[in-house]
């Protein structure tokens, strides 16, 4: 009695979550699908605020990762509309694999700061520092951007400092300070921006500062390709650039 | 047991299901580059991490067991009031997102943790980032196994030959050694290996907890997640090796798991 009472029940629910959203007479509602780079994490689900305003039929549905993970899962056929990628050489992937609709354009580029502990405790002032013995420091892991840039910035000051640990991508690295179990993490400006009171900044010197450049393109898969183009030219244009300039992003 | 002519639509549905387990294990197979096979395992990524795994799950497993067997004893011989809560809250990784058990032994255990913080400010041990940390990930996930395992041994054990030896003016301690044990023994082998492979596969409390380092937290699940987007090929092997290993288990241990009760 009871059994077959719960199957049909989640058959039910089964057939609902998986049914088109499209009640009679009004229009469809189409998911598009943005694989961005985890640093954009904030500052994109803000644009897209911005922009669903004027495009009530479009709705957004975000997978935030690291650029390496993100590149993986589109050659492998994730249904991503859109991708963009928080360094060249991950957006390289998908047009080597003549995935991307149109040429990659750049939007947005970023810099490289120390996230420390609240009021910066250990006194950490320079990459230098990261070296020293009493600091914990942990980066992103190598093979993602954020990891790639931070060995980069490192290696230009001549500093070999060892991460205890090399997260998989840059906000798990944010993570790890701002819970207070690392005492420095190479993150971006952006990250420590969007972390509010829960990280210091410690800003690197231009010279040993990494340009990240963040690419944006439509994937060739994409059935709703137009939409796609539209989020992407938004994201481009003086409106898009705005929100992404208020989070600490600067121009392309 | 008795045979019986399926209904053909079972045996559809049945082959739905069975291929669904099937084709990603086969898709893993497919993929995997046999000619640069042994390169890739015995590549220095490859030999640190299952070194290390080796390492961390054991360790894990002779923890479980030193912590789980008196544990299950408890459960299975003393009722008290909150027994059920009680092994609910200890079983409760088995189903629990292992990311938030990591999350959760952070809170326990970090730096800024309720015990954490002490264990910093008093001996200066630190957990998190530490093989230490990868060694109690594995063991919050997988000791339920052992211990549930271990229990339902108890529970159908004949306790006559306990009554007997007691009789004869052995003691507690000697009874547990003599004649306990050796009773509960397959099934402190069956939760062992169990809780064993389930260490050895653990991944989310394990990177949110202890992280990710080379040699020192990042296991062969975690190198997996990692060589994936770097090197496929030596991803794919040590998926392999972990599926191989499971299967393995699954199958030595079929008399008590795969056929039913």
């Amino acid at each position: 009695m009871r059994a077959p009472f719960v199957i049909v029940t989640a058959v039910a629910l089964l057939v609902a979550a998986c049914a088109e959203p499209n009640p009679t007479g009004t229009p469809q509602i189409k998911d598009i699908n943005v694989f961005a780079a985890a640093s954009l994490t904030d500052a994109f689900t803000r644009v897209y605020d911005e922009y669903a305003k004027s495009n009530a039929r479009v709705r957004f549905i975000f997978n935030f990762g690291s650029s390496s993970t993100l590149a993986t899962q589109i050659t492998n056929g994730a249904p991503a509309d859109l991708f963009a990628s928080a360094d060249q050489a991950n957006m390289q992937k998908i047009v080597d694999a003549m995935l991307t609709d149109g040429t990659p354009t750049a939007f947005a580029t970023n810099r490289l700061e120390i996230a420390v502990l609240p009021g910066n405790p250990k006194k950490i002032s320079s990459l230098a520092d990261l070296a020293r013995s009493d600091v914990i420091l942990v980066l992103a892991a190598p093979t993602v951007p954020a990891g790639k840039y931070a060995l980069e910035a490192l290696s230009k000051t001549g500093v070999s400092a060892k991460p205890q640990s090399q997260e998989v991508d840059v906000r798990a690295v944010l993570n790890k300070v701002s819970l207070g179990e690392a005492d420095a993490g190479i993150v971006y400006v952006t990250d420590v921006k969007s972390a509010g009171g829960r990280v210091t900044g410690v800003a690197i010197p231009e010279e040993q500062q990494v340009l990240a450049r963040y690419p944006i393109a439509v994937v060739k898969s994409s059935k709703n390709a137009e939409l796609a183009h539209g989020f992407m030219d938004y994201v481009l244009s003086p409106a898009g650039q705005n929100v992404l300039a208020e989070f600490g992003f600067s121009k392309p | 047991m008795r045979s019986e002519r399926p209904p053909a639509l079972f045996v559809a549905l049945a082959a739905v299901g069975v291929a669904f387990f099937v084709l990603p294990l086969v898709g893993l197979v497919s993929r995997a580059s046999w000619q640069t096979a042994l390169g890739d395992l015995t590549s220095p990524e490859a030999l640190t991490a299952l070194r290390l795994s080796l390492v961390v799950s054991l360790a894990a497993t002779a923890l479980a067991l030193l912590l789980g067997v008196p544990l299950a004893w408890i459960y299975a011989r003393v009722p008290f009031r909150g027994r059920d809560v009680i092994r609910a809250l200890t079983t409760l990784p088995m189903i629990l997102p292992p990311v938030v058990g990591g999350v959760a032994l952070l809170f326990a255990f970090g730096r800024r943790g309720l015990v954490g913080q002490a264990l910093d400010a008093m001996f200066g041990i630190r957990i998190p980032f530490t093989t230490a940390g990868a060694i109690l990930a594995a063991t919050f996930v997988a000791m339920p196994f052992l211990v549930l395992t271990v229990e339902s041994g108890l529970r159908s054990m004949d306790r006559r030959y306990e009554d007997a030896a007691r009789t004869l003016g052995a003691g507690r301690w000697l009874v547990f050694r003599r004649v306990t044990l050796p009773l509960i023994a397959p099934s402190v082998f069956a939760g062992a290996v169990l809780c064993w492979a389930r260490a050895l596969g653990e991944f989310g409390a394990t990177i949110t907890f202890a992280g990710n380092l080379p040699g020192t937290t990042q296991t062969l699940p975690l190198a997996v997640y990692i060589a994936l987007e770097t090197r496929p090929e030596v991803a794919i092997m040590l998926s392999l090796v972990l599926l191989g290993v499971s299967l393995f288990i699954l199958i030595a241990m079929r008399d008590r798991y795969l056929r039913g009760v």
